[in-house]
């Protein structure tokens, strides 16, 4: 099948560059984008192109979401890829990197090739693996590594789980460094968080749930820089979510070491008191944290020490959160809130179109080294296409993804999603639209 | 002959390879020479340790390095007592300084000892009367062992100078490697270390050798490819993730020795994990020489006893 080349008119682009470009025509010839040019009246475009008149929309890259947990291998009651994907798109995501932490865990370069194969047969937009670290994420032996970057895993990561044994860390970052392979850690010191359902607080005291203290993810971060400078390893810490984290990433950065670090949308946009009353949609991997620290971890995004922003996309069966707080599953899914909840700070004023851009589709495309996240000349076409300023209310039903334990149940957004585009194919278009 | 030998090497014990001179390391290596032929004689035997009382104390289990030295030291004419020191005695709590003690007033002339730990060859050489020789201190230094390799690419490429030698797989753990490092650097070869980052000590570029991860680069052009047994432990310690990845990357196969010079010597100090860190086919191939190391370790180990016989007490109570 021959797919019809696509013009995009007048439409508001944010390109790579950081620019922001208005009345731009899009031209996509074979899943590329071909020219990006100024204003072109449709009679001169020739009969063969799709005109999709943008006038008044901005045009994004696809986002790039490094965090996306699936139920596929495993739970696919919860989730399959396709599923996901589903949900991805009409969240203008178009390449997610799933998660080791399936059952069976993705720690064998045949499972990766399982995950990428399901996903080319059923999926929407673009997936890439993570494989496990170590093996069934134990944290004690690490996993054929290299066997699995070859079968295409882009980094490689123990899950939820943090690796305790130093050691075994210091391994992983230096057997990776052979290949640039990038080691992806969840900081959290397990034996200090041991127990802890919400971030430790007076919030936490007050509700009578047992705490994780910030110094659970500081502790091991500062475990994890001084690993990463003694092996010379390329390190991406998952999420951060305090500020005295985004010190710790800033002063190695400033040391010139190969770190990195990402955030959980879920620690960008919330904060404990949104827990309330026990809600367990609020219960997540790293905890919510006081409204201070979500504040350095938006200025963190600012000034650029922050590098990505995730969806932390993890589905749940209803009956998983349906306990007492202590005793639901964490996680939410995010896949199609990430950019309206993003797109919150750009009304606020807080941060331009290019920030959201660099830490959703950009910076994490490169850290990949994957060929996504950019709209420029002869990259692939890739993109999603926004309304900035509609208003809208989530609801429940509205939401692709197969498992509904959403955190913005009922929240209002402005700026939403109409139609997202891969590899110049329409894979998402909002009814209406 | 007897004179100019002792002259060239003055030493009472081999410790290892670090502290001989270049020319004391080819006085032995030209010594090792006429032990071949004396190997391949019907008649073996020699009479220059005849009298003599040679102890190899083994505190590691060991059957080619032992056997090397027991054969070694009777074609010399010695008296040979092997001592396995099992771990049992180890745990009765003597000190390796109490097995010295013992040891000594055995009055023996010669000890051969392997021990687990680096540093124990010359801690018993400091409180002993005999020479000692070690034949592997934990990871720190495997002298005849190097000898031996040295020989073999000798005898036949004709000299050392030059060459680059390519040492790959487990460096970290390798006294083998350590030696041959000295050594060859010692005697003008180009050494390089091949291995996964997590298999390469701290610092070993400061050694002397260029440093490679990558097998393909690290092979490039080697007139020798020197592999290192991985012991199967390491997967449990995440130093590989398994034997199937590390064959892949870094065992010798022909597609990777290809990538050295045509005629590349393959060698391995024994024993082999085939499949592991070598293809079986490569380990028995026509570029192999690693059955001849087996003949050249009796060699210089002859060779090493020989010129260290030299600085043997001649009348009770002299040190010569």
């Amino acid at each position: 099948m021959t797919v019809r080349p696509l013009a995009l008119l007048n439409a508001t682009v944010v390109l790579d560059t950081g620019v922001v470009e208005d009345n731009r025509t899009v031209l996509v010839e074979d899943g590329i984008i071909k020219a990006i040019e100024g204003h072109v009246a449709p009679s001169l475009l020739d009969d063969a192109y799709d005109l999709i008149d943008c006038s008044g929309k901005v045009l994004l890259p696809g986002l790039v979401d490094m965090k996306v947990h699936t139920g596929e291998p495993g739970n696919e009651h919860e989730e399959t890829l396709e599923s996901a994907s589903r949900a991805a798109v009409a969240g203008g995501v178009t390449t997610m990197v799933v998660q080791p932490d399936t059952s069976p865990v993705i720690d064998d370069m045949a499972l990766v090739e399982f995950v990428l194969r399901n996903a080319r047969a059923t999926a929407v937009a673009k997936v890439h693996a993570m494989g496990a670290l170590t093996k069934g994420l134990d944290g004690a032996e690490l996993s054929e590594l290299r066997l699995m970057h070859e079968a295409g895993a882009v980094a490689f990561s123990n899950g939820n789980a943090s690796v305790e044994n130093a050691l075994v860390f210091r391994r992983a970052l230096s057997y990776a460094r052979d290949f640039d392979g990038l080691i992806i850690h969840h900081a959290e010191d397990a034996s200090l968080s041991q127990g802890g359902v919400m971030n430790e607080s007076e919030m936490a005291t007050r509700l009578g749930l047992p705490g994780i203290p910030k110094a659970a993810e500081i502790i091991m971060l500062e475990r994890d820089i001084r690993l990463t400078k003694l092996t010379g390893g390329r390190y991406h810490a998952s999420a951060i979510s305090c500020a005295e984290s985004v010190e710790i990433i800033k002063r190695a950065k400033d040391h010139g070491l190969k770190v990195t670090c990402g955030a959980s949308i879920n620690n960008v946009a919330l904060n404990e008191n949104d827990i309330g009353p026990y809600r367990t949609f609020f219960k997540v991997s790293p905890p919510l944290r006081p409204e201070d620290d979500r504040q350095a971890i938006i200025d963190g995004i600012k000034d650029g020490t922050i590098d990505v922003v995730h969806s932390d996309h993890r589905p749940r069966d209803v009956d998983m959160k349906r306990h007492p707080f202590a005793d639901a599953a964490d996680g939410a899914i995010g896949l199609e809130t990430l950019l309206p909840a993003m797109l919150r700070l750009f009304h606020d004023d807080v941060l331009t179109l290019p920030d959201i851009t660099r830490v959703l589709c950009q910076t994490p495309a490169t850290l990949l080294n994957a060929n996504a996240g950019r709209i420029a000349k002869g990259s692939p076409a890739d993109f999603t296409l926004v309304d900035l300023h509609e208003p809208w209310v989530l609801r429940e039903e509205d939401l692709q993804s197969r498992s509904k334990n959403t955190s913005f149940e009922g929240a209002r957004f402005t700026g939403r999603v109409l139609a997202t585009y891969v590899d110049g194919i329409e894979a998402y278009r909002r009814a209406g639209f | 002959m007897d004179h100019t030998t002792s002259l060239a090497f003055p030493h009472r014990h081999l410790l290892g390879i670090e502290g001989l001179q270049p020319r004391e390391i080819a006085a032995l290596l030209d010594l090792a020479d006429e032990q071949v032929d004396v190997g391949r004689q019907v008649e073996k035997k020699k009479t220059v340790l005849r009298g003599r009382t040679q102890i190899n104390l083994f505190f590691e289990a060991s059957t080619r390095t032992q056997s090397s030295f027991e054969l070694a030291g009777k074609r010399l004419g010695a008296d040979v007592m092997n001592m396995s020191v099992s771990s049992s005695s180890v745990k009765k709590g003597e000190t390796l300084i109490d097995t010295a003690i013992t040891l000594n007033a055995m009055n023996p002339d010669l000890l051969v000892v392997r021990h687990a730990s680096a540093g124990a060859a010359e801690l018993l050489a400091q409180k002993v009367g005999c020479s000692v020789i070690n034949a592997g201190d934990g990871t720190h230094e495997h002298p005849t062992q190097a000898l031996l390799d040295a020989l073999t690419i000798r005898r036949h490429k004709g000299k050392i100078a030059r060459l680059t030698v390519a040492i790959c797989g487990d460096i970290l753990h390798s006294r083998v490697a350590r030696s041959n490092i000295l050594l060859l650097n010692a005697l003008d070869a180009r050494v390089r270390v091949v291995g996964p980052s997590t298999l390469l000590p701290t610092g070993i570029e400061r050694m002397g050798v260029e440093v490679f991860t990558d097998m393909d680069a690290g092979l490039q052009g080697a007139d020798v490819v020197m592999m290192l047994r991985l012991q199967r432990e390491r997967m449990a310690g995440s130093f590989v993730p398994s034997s199937r990845e590390y064959f892949r990357y870094y065992g010798l196969d022909a597609e990777k020795l290809a990538k050295a010079n045509e005629g590349a010597l393959v060698m391995h100090p024994g024993p082999m994990n085939r499949g592991v860190e070598i293809a079986s086919g490569i380990a028995d191939g026509a570029q192999s020489v690693i059955r001849e190391q087996v003949e050249m370790g009796v060699a210089v180990r002859m060779a090493v006893l020989e010129a260290l016989a030299k600085h043997l007490p001649t009348r009770n109570g002299d040190v010569s």
